[in-house]
């Protein structure tokens, strides 16, 4: 009786140490995420993934050159109130008059957009051209303390930066009013 | 009772009577209900038991395969929150994300977040502020908006108020509830200078098709009457890397979510370059979440 009583005391001892081994583990960090640095953003301490632009608006309008090729359409350098722009496209608000197509577009090559250094770059790089005048905001962007991010909070596990015309349209950047969503119900309707 | 039976007999008779009507007798309310201990007491395979019945529980009720996590604090992480109060149009779109996500009783109605509509010319005004404000279209002229839920305090007056210590705070500075330990005095609810946490009076009803399957323990698994809830950082999602549900629902951009610890992150950006504040902040509460203005 004796032995089998201490047999069953041990065990009961036991129990609970062997009940705390099978602590849930906290490790998170598994294998990592191939990281992609956005080649023309160096300054970007977060090595995200960049999200696209949307494409452009209405019929199917781009490569641009498909119309715009100095050949076949003469490049007119004034600055003018256009006759006939496309109507699919958002009629140019931005700068209030003090910019027209060709300060972003690219005169030689209408499938680009040029810096004022001349140097043209792709429409997938426009936060550059953006950030040329409005270089506070291209700051706080590249920082984090301005425009959207999604996916992942952790640094190089699938962040996706929203670029400038994922949320601003680029003829007409400013925020247009919208409908808000339906007012929570008070207290004393629900209660 | 005869005179031979002893106090060790007795005791043990009675004991194993109680256990067996709770294991047998009950339909609803099973013997890990019964028999609980609080959520940080719990031995592994005691919380696998529960997460099971739990899953099942649910998955009957709701006809969607649940999952509930009990997943820990990650580490070197503490998280926090930054809005850019000059950015939000005050559409409610994060209100209703987290809304959906996070399994809110549809009636009695609960959000988590309030969007308070404030007058441009009052500033930050709470009594004077609007969580039920209608329009067309927002913003409003001569308005602006301050959406509030739960600022995860360092200091948090709703933890020191509980009696029982069912809500504490998390290694990740997340402020958890434990549903099954509340016991429904609301004294947190007083405490919480923010409005931040709510009382569930009637059962919460959730209709099946808006159920959330992915859950947590400590977050987003439907509550039951008479217990507190609030926002968790939607630590279902954020355990796992992802964002709240707020931030991906905003349309301007005004949220910012990420890891207070990480030098190079975003919310370091905004508190060493922006002009933060938090919310009564003479109260000392110390929030995790910051606003700015951009």
């Amino acid at each position: 009786m004796k032995p089998l009583r201490t047999l069953l005391l041990a065990a009961l001892c036991a129990l609970p140490l062997a009940c705390r081994e099978h602590v849930e583990s906290k490790s998170y960090f598994g294998s990592a995420f191939p990281e992609r640095h956005p080649t023309s953003y160096p300054e970007m301490s977060a090595n995200a993934v960049l999200r696209q632009a949307p494409p452009f608006e209405g019929e199917d309008i781009f490569p641009c050159s498909e119309c715009h090729d100095p050949d076949f359409m003469e490049v007119d350098p004034t600055h003018r109130e256009l006759e006939d722009p496309h109507d699919t496209l958002d009629p140019l608000r931005h700068g209030a008059g003090r910019l027209w197509c060709l300060d972003c577009h690219d005169a030689e090559d209408r499938d680009m957009l040029h810096l004022a250094s001349g140097r043209t770059i792709p429409f997938e790089e426009a936060p550059l051209l953006c950030g040329q005048c409005h270089g506070e905001k291209y700051r706080d962007w590249l920082g984090g303390a301005h425009g959207k991010r999604t996916g992942h909070w952790q640094q190089g596990q699938g962040k996706e930066v929203w670029v400038c015309a994922n949320c601003h349209r680029a003829h007409a950047p400013q925020f247009k009013p919208i409908q808000p969503k339906p007012a929570p119900k008070r207290p004393e309707v629900t209660r | 009772m005869s005179p031979e039976v002893s106090r060790r007999e007795f005791l043990c008779t009675v004991a194993g009577c109680a256990a067996a009507a709770a294991v047998g007798g009950c339909s609803d309310i099973t013997h890990t209900d019964f028999f609980r201990k609080r959520f940080r007491e719990l031995e592994p395979d005691e919380l696998k038991d529960i997460i099971a019945d739990l899953e099942a529980r649910q998955t009957a009720k709701y006809g969607k395969q649940t999952t509930i996590s009990t997943k820990g604090p990650l580490p070197g992480v503490e998280y926090g929150y930054a809005l850019d109060v000059s950015r939000c149009v005050g559409c409610r779109r994060c209100e209703y994300a987290c809304f959906d996500e996070n399994n809110q009783g549809h009636d009695p109605e609960i959000h988590w977040i309030r969007v308070l509509e404030m007058e441009q010319k009052l500033g930050i005004n709470f009594e004077e502020s609007d969580p039920y404000y209608e329009a067309e279209e927002v913003p409003e002229p001569g308005h602006f908006y301050l959406p509030v839920a739960c600022q995860h305090c360092r200091n948090a007056p709703c933890v020191k108020s509980c009696p029982v210590g069912a809500t504490w705070e998390e290694e990740d500075g997340i402020v958890v509830v434990d549903y099954d330990w509340c016991i429904g005095c609301r004294c947190c609810v007083a405490a919480c200078p923010y409005g931040a946490r709510h009382f569930n009076w009637a059962e919460p009803k959730l209709p099946a098709e808006a159920q959330n399957p992915n859950q947590h323990y400590l977050g987003n698994r439907p509550r039951p009457k008479g217990v507190v809830e609030k926002c968790t950082f939607c630590i279902h999602r954020v355990r796992e890397g992802q964002y709240p549900a707020c931030m991906e629902a905003c349309p301007v951009g005004a949220r910012t979510f990420g890891n207070l610890l990480d030098p190079n992150g975003e919310l370091r950006y905004i508190l060493e370059n922006k002009k933060v504040f938090v919310l009564k902040s003479e109260l000392n509460t110390k929030p995790r979440f910051y606003y700015y203005y951009g």
